[in-house]
């Protein structure tokens, strides 16, 4: 096992904790249990924020969870270039610390919805996404409420333009995003935001598939290379 | 005294005897106010006749249904796997490696009529803190629900919004929602069925109970804050028959906050795994009424309480409707002195409210102050578990006779069968639930290895406990239900609800242990409902001795009427099961080319209550199919030794809609068709429903060895999966694509 230690951050109503964890063990890497309350990284190389539905969102999905303690820590952190993914509720989070540009909204037919959905991997040179082929399609499953993708224009072209959007959706777009955005990254591609859920297909047994391993096992690669 | 001069005390009630009290508003006859009163030695203070009225509510007491439901526990066969029986908050099953698991179906109907949201909500909710007060994770959810004609206005009210409130409620805990049913029929116009089962998992050594012994522990309220929800919902809300009034009784409802449940799920498991609780309970129906009292009871008899401690949402709420809120998120656990700061501790961490509201005695009697005043004083055993028990006058219905004699033989039967397999595909009851089940979380926790559409939803166990080790083993739960079934016969019906909730556990190639149930009928006073009660309940507590599994808890809900008219006779079966290594788990679906197809068990030409029956002549006569529980029994040890040896590729159970379903979703789960060629009479093959009969694909090579563990049981070999449509050889064939398009279709149509 690598001696990587990957940050999973758990804020009250946060849900797919433990299974990013599970990821995490599963790409070899050790996960590192961090508390909302608690303004420390514990020196982790990487952070996941994870689904759920932190502070119970009923202002606005990762709103509250912005101003938690640990996030006073990431903020800087991320900025610094520190390895973050945000899955779904952490890819809200991310949004509404201005890590990432854009914004997740109510979807398009107003329900929750949970599928096996097929993605485009568009970058593979961020921190998260290393491991996959250019163009490589996989299946991941979605679930969310609000995970329609907005911006407004000059930033969703200047995400096309400079090769920002990490991943689109194939075949039937979920949510109604712009531009079937699934996930985005930052300028220095260190920061990613993710609506599906690549924790949730890791194994065979419980999964559609093990497409989303790779996810976590290139975050590693990074780690140990660098 | 001054500060609040109208209180009803002990000593008041002493002192004005005859005072006139509000039972018979408050649902109670005068036999039992009486009864009260001989208890008690006096007139009952206004808190007590709110404690006893919610305590010996049908909803509480099961005072109507009691009589009959010792049946489980007098027939209930040996088993090694019991370790919690009825009567607790949940029973709980040993599944090997030191794990266990409990769980429970409870019903929210009537709230879900009248606040779709809300009361589907709540009862995900109420279900889950059963679940956890017997010590264990929650980790899965599954949903019983049934609904008028699907296409009725009134349906596309309730079923949306129920939907949105199990979705909303259960998603936000974190809980896969892995199976269940959804059922339209005209019977449910009027009262829809919304019946929620949780499960959870403990280690056996580690399970906790509703009692507080000891005394001097503490008594300590956690969770959400009182306010005045659902006052008298217990007694009034689920034990009234709907009219024209019920529009008025919306705010009884009770509002749910799913962060805070999850939260105090968390909280809960620190404070377990710290072992700083002695007992615990949730608060469900009548609140702290039923906590204190069902605590105290079980316990060393007796508890004083100060219930001017408990923290209010609402701070005009009087005593009695403390007692009687049906506030949300809510438990109550007693804890030793010494342990209370750590207990606190971890509340504090969780943001938890908790308070010390009381302490346990030795005095036999739970008594209440209110700012110093005694205002309950009675023994707690009077109202928690000596409530009125009624045997209820019951009678066969007079158009029983006439009903079975109406047989489903003479129906005309179709020309075009490749029609009528899509009609049926394409019906309500028999088409793609995805439109509900895509709006549930089925992945968190990362554990499900079989969700809907498989005959039943399956977990991997992999939890974090201490003491824990690493396990192979998997849990398989299915429900089940038909009401036209036992319309026709409550005894045969309630058996064959079980009968196919035992199959699709078998199906996934687990080992049937346990079951719950929850009985869902019109009203008791009824002397027809009360015989179809009786029947089921009769039925049900034989088949679980025959098939060697006892049942270990659940639920009775009564007044499922509209006006005078009953719903359909529902019995709602669960079966849990265990799996010893759960990757040698069968998949539904034919995912792979080259597999035999095989028939197991044998056809009849059987139609009575038969979806067929249902769909193409609104034919509700004759007998159900018969029950064959020795077959049934064989035919499950069957697929547990075949799926032990990895011999088969799929398997799917044969029920509503019967082989010509099977197939068809066998081949729309999976991504290959297949060639069948049919033995008999097409039509009877096709759509009757017998029972103890299943579809299987046999892995190429396996056949023989299948053959050998199938000695004994009828095989028939239809054909081999392959191809891209159903193919039913010298009749039809139906691309897999039609096939999808007709049963995805029908549910979006309606309710998009």
């Amino acid at each position: 096992m690598s001696t990587a230690r990957v940050g999973v951050i758990t804020f009250p109503g946060s849900l797919d904790d433990r299974d990013a964890a599970r990821a995490v063990r599963l790409a070899e890497a050790r996960a590192v249990p961090l508390w909302h309350a608690d303004p420390d990284l514990h020196g982790v190389d990487a952070v996941i924020l994870p689904g759920g539905f932190s502070y119970g969102d009923y202002l606005r999905a990762g709103a509250i969870a912005r101003f938690a303690p640990v996030m006073q820590e990431l903020i800087p952190a991320a900025r610094a270039g520190l390895p973050v993914l945000g899955i779904c509720n952490g890819f809200q989070v991310l949004c509404e610390s201005h890590l990432l540009p854009g914004a997740l909204i109510r979807n398009e037919n107003l329900h929750f919805g949970c599928h096996d959905q097929r993605l485009r991997v568009e970058n593979t040179e961020t921190a998260w996404t290393s491991e996959y082929s250019p163009g490589q399609e996989v299946v991941i499953p979605v679930k969310n409420g609000e995970g329609r993708y907005v911006a407004d224009a000059a930033t969703l072209s200047e995400l096309e333009r400079e090769g920002r959007v990490v991943a689109r959706y194939l075949g039937v777009n979920p949510n109604g995003s712009m531009n079937d955005i699934a996930g985005v990254t930052n300028e220095a591609g260190n920061v990613v935001g993710l609506m599906p859920h690549p924790e949730h297909a890791i194994e065979e047994l419980t999964g559609p598939g093990t497409d989303g391993l790779p996810f976590f096992t290139s975050v590693l690669k990074r780690l140990v290379n660098a | 005294m001054s500060s609040a001069p109208h209180i009803d005390s002990v000593s008041r009630a002493a002192e004005t005897p005859d005072e006139r009290q509000p039972y018979a508003e408050l649902g109670m006859k005068t036999d039992e106010y009486v009864r009260v009163k001989h208890i008690l030695g006096r007139r009952p203070t206004s808190c007590e006749l709110a404690i006893y009225s919610v305590m010996w509510s049908e909803h509480c007491s099961y005072k109507s249904s009691k009589v009959h439901l010792r049946q489980f526990g007098t027939k209930a066969p040996e088993s090694d796997a019991l370790l919690v029986g009825m009567g607790e908050n949940a029973g709980v099953v040993d599944v090997g490696d030191g794990w266990a698991v409990t769980f429970k179906i409870e019903s929210h109907n009537h709230p879900s009529y009248v606040e779709p949201y809300q009361g589907a909500a709540t009862g995900v909710g109420g279900i889950v803190r059963d679940i956890m007060s017997m010590g264990a994770r929650p980790v899965a959810v599954m949903d019983s629900l049934r609904f008028g004609p699907a296409d009725a206005p009134d349906t596309r009210r309730v079923l949306p919004g129920v939907v949105a409130g199990i979705g909303g409620y259960g998603n936000s805990l974190g809980l896969p929602n892995i199976g269940g049913e959804v059922v339209f029929d005209e019977s449910y116009l009027g009262n829809p069925l919304v019946n929620a089962l949780c499960l959870g998992v403990l280690r056996k050594d580690q399970i906790k109970l509703a009692t507080a012994p000891g005394p001097g522990n503490k008594v300590v309220l956690f969770g959400n804050r009182t306010g005045p929800d659902g006052i008298g919902g217990a007694s009034v809300l689920a034990s009234a028959t709907f009219d024209e009034e019920s529009q008025a009784k919306r705010p009884s409802v009770q509002v749910g906050d799913p962060f805070t449940e999850k939260v105090l799920i968390e909280c809960c498991l620190e404070l377990f795994a710290a072992d700083v609780v002695v007992g615990i309970q949730d608060l469900g129906a009548a609140g702290v009424s039923c906590a204190t009292t069902e605590l105290a009871a079980k316990g060393t008899g007796g508890m004083d309480v100060r219930l001017d401690l408990v923290p209010l949402r609402d701070e005009t709420l009087r005593p009695e409707e403390i007692l009687m809120s049906e506030s949300q998120e809510r438990m109550m656990a007693v804890v030793t002195p010494e342990d209370v700061d750590r207990f606190m501790e971890i509340c504090a961490k969780w943001d938890m409210p908790a308070t010390v509201i009381g302490e346990v005695t030795d005095t036999g009697r739970l008594r209440m102050t209110w700012h110093g005043e005694l205002i309950v004083d009675i023994p707690p055993g009077t109202a928690a578990d000596e409530g009125p028990v009624y045997d209820r006058p019951y009678s066969r219905p007079l158009d029983q006779d006439e009903l079975q004699r109406r047989d489903p033989a003479g129906l005309p039967r179709p020309d075009d069968l490749r029609a009528e397999l899509l009609r049926l595909l394409g019906s309500p009851n028999l088409a793609s639930k995805e439109w509900v089940t895509a709006q549930y979380d089925r992945y968190v926790r990362g554990n499900t290895v079989l969700a809907t559409p498989a005959d039943a939803g399956l977990l991997r166990i992999d939890e974090v406990m201490p003491g824990a080790e690493p396990s192979t083993r998997g849990v398989a739960i299915s429900t089940d239900g038909n009401g036209r079934y036992t319309r026709l016969d409550p005894y045969a019906g309630a058996q064959l609800a079980l009968a196919e909730a035992y199959r699709n556990v078998a199906a996934v190639g687990a080992r049937p242990l346990a079951v719950t149930n929850c009985l869902n009928f019109g009203s008791p006073e009824d002397p027809e409902v009360m015989w179809q009660f009786a029947e089921a309940v009769r039925g049900l507590a034989d088949a679980c001795q025959t098939l060697g599994v006892p049942v270990t808890g659940g639920n009775v809900s009564f007044y499922n009427q509209t006006g005078s008219t009953a719903i359909l006779p529902t019995p709602v079966v669960g079966v849990l099961g265990v799996i010893d290594d759960v990757t040698n788990r069968v998949r539904p679906g034919f995912t792979e080319e080259g597999a035999t197809v095989l028939l197991l068990g044998e056809t009849r030409e059987e139609f009575g209550g038969s979806e067929w029956a249902h769909v193409a002549h609104g034919h509700l006569g004759g007998l159900p199919p018969a029950v064959d529980l020795a077959a049934e029994r064989r035919l499950a040890e069957l697929m547990a030794a075949a799926a032990a040896e990895g011999l088969l590729l799929a398997s799917h159970d044969l029920s509503d809609g019967g082989l010509a379903i099977a197939l068809a979703e066998s081949c729309l789960t999976g991504r290959y068709g297949c060639r069948v060629t049919l033995p008999a009479d097409p039509f009877v093959t096709l759509f009757s429903e017998s029972t103890a009969r299943m579809l299987v694909a046999v892995k190429p090579g396996a056949e023989s060895r299948f053959a050998e563990l199938a000695a004994g049981i009828a095989v028939t070999e239809l054909g081999r999966t392959g191809g891209d449509a159903l193919v039913i050889e010298d009749l039809f064939e139906i691309s897999i694509t039609e096939l999808r398009e007709t049963h995805t279709s029908t549910l979006p149509a309606i309710f998009d």
